[in-house]
């Protein structure tokens, strides 16, 4: 089952008189541990569908499934507890709390969700180790560089066993190494069973992806999936 | 490529015979560049006759190659010198869309998209084979593919460039008909690209 369903989404912003259509008739499915970028020129409609996938927002029409269930037909407290055990955010902007190290803002979601501050601690502690970042665990933001940040930021979006990473451009005050070492990340936790959904400008870290989706002006125009061998691409014409 | 430069900078780590710097050089590339034997041979002759190399016949006729104190300054030399951008290569993207803008906007939009797809596919096959290269330890293998994917990222700028530049171009020529003007005829030739700002 798809762990992230969009219906024919559509979304229209309304501001006085004027009527902007952000998203026509979208479609997507995605499946569990799959690694799915989404690319458009500004205004394309990315971050809105993503805002959508995540509940954040509401479609004008269309449906919104995560893990099968339909965000709309879910009262507000029940959104809020799915949305919190099944889906991350990571965004541009990080977020992380500046009071709290490194280890304690990725223990944090474990915490509001009821665990014991020792066990969540000691959960978030090994994350971090598993994702290189063992030696910072007990930093605070500040002390830590911006690939770091990032990489503490997913995995607080994780942590927990959540099924759906949601990112909305995570790579983008990042050098091409740093960048690079998020996208690894991203495409191990996909390994581990995650689905990643990731809006990004930068087609090198879209080419990441298994599959990327190409809007324009709200509508799905194009998708590429990585059909080509080595061979053909080295070697054009010899296949 | 100078293929002579590289059989020096193979030669420099220790002597060699010509089927070995040929394996050598196709496995440092990544086999993306395959040589034909006779073709090493004849550099090799000529990276002798110019006092760069020198060869001596095994008991068994094959000959092993050396780097002179000539070829280590011929090499160095290489290191230290850019690689020259004054030659435009044959841009066969290039000429294709500026013939396309003769067809018209929506068949320079075609081009523009599934152009953009099939570099995506690229850039995605491209991706995994610096992943396993990465875990291989391949670095220069890894360097290479690293030049690939830029100059795949560096044609799909261009293209969304070419787009945003065609859609400008179409609502200008919109707004003019709306207003009574008289639409423009079309460019022969995109503007040129702006100098980068720092």
């Amino acid at each position: 089952m798809a762990i992230l369903g969009i219906d024919r989404v559509g979304k229209v912003f309304r501001s006085g008189q004027v009527r902007v259509t952000a998203l026509h008739d979208v479609s997507l499915s995605v499946e569990p541990g799959e690694f799915v970028a989404i690319m458009g020129p500004s205004g394309s409609g990315k971050s809105t569908l993503l805002h959508l996938a995540g509940g954040l927002d509401q479609p004008t029409s269309g449906r919104v499934y995560v893990g099968g269930r339909d965000l709309a037909a879910m009262n507000a407290a029940v959104l809020a507890h799915a949305l919190r055990h099944q889906i991350g955010f990571v965004f541009q902007s990080l977020n992380l709390l500046g009071s709290l190290t490194a280890a304690e803002n990725v223990a944090l979601p474990l915490e509001l969700d009821g665990v014991r501050p020792k066990a969540a601690m000691s959960t978030a502690r090994s994350l971090l180790e598993s994702i290189g970042l063992a030696a910072v665990s007990d930093r605070f933001p500040h002390a830590l560089s911006g690939g770091e940040q990032q990489r503490v930021a997913i995995a607080r979006a994780v942590v927990g066993g959540r099924s759906l990473l949601l990112a909305d451009e995570p790579t983008g005050a990042l050098d091409s190494l740093t960048g690079e070492s998020v996208m690894t990340l991203l495409a191990q936790r996909c390994a581990a069973g995650c689905a990643v959904v990731l809006v990004t400008h930068d087609v090198r870290h879209a080419a990441w992806a298994d599959r990327v989706v190409y809007l324009r002006d709200g509508r799905v125009v194009d998708e590429a999936m990585s059909q080509a061998g080595p061979e053909s691409l080295l070697y054009p014409g010899r296949t | 490529m100078s293929v002579r430069h590289s059989l020096l900078a193979i030669l420099d780590a220790g002597p060699m015979h010509g089927y070995g710097l040929k394996t050598e050089f196709e496995a440092a590339t990544g086999d993306v560049w395959p040589l034909n034997v006779g073709q090493v041979y004849t550099t090799l002759g000529r990276l002798e006759r110019d006092g760069l190399t020198t060869s001596v016949a095994d008991s068994d006729g094959q000959r092993t190659y050396t780097i002179t104190p000539a070829g280590r300054a011929e090499l160095h030399w290489w290191f230290d010198t850019p690689v020259g951008r004054e030659v435009v290569p044959r841009q066969e993207l290039a000429i294709k869309l500026v013939m396309a803008m003769r067809a018209g906007p929506e068949v320079v939009a075609e081009v523009v998209q599934r152009q953009r797809i099939a570099t995506i596919r690229s850039l995605q096959e491209l991706t995994r084979m610096k992943a396993a290269a990465d875990a291989e330890g391949d670095h220069a293998w890894l360097l290479m593919l690293d030049a690939f994917v830029f100059q795949a990222e560096a044609e799909t700028r261009w293209l969304d460039l070419c787009e945003a530049r065609l859609a400008a171009w179409q609502s200008e020529s919109g707004q003019r008909k709306g207003s009574g003007m008289q639409p423009q005829a079309p460019r022969a030739r995109p503007e040129p690209l702006p100098e980068r700002s720092s």
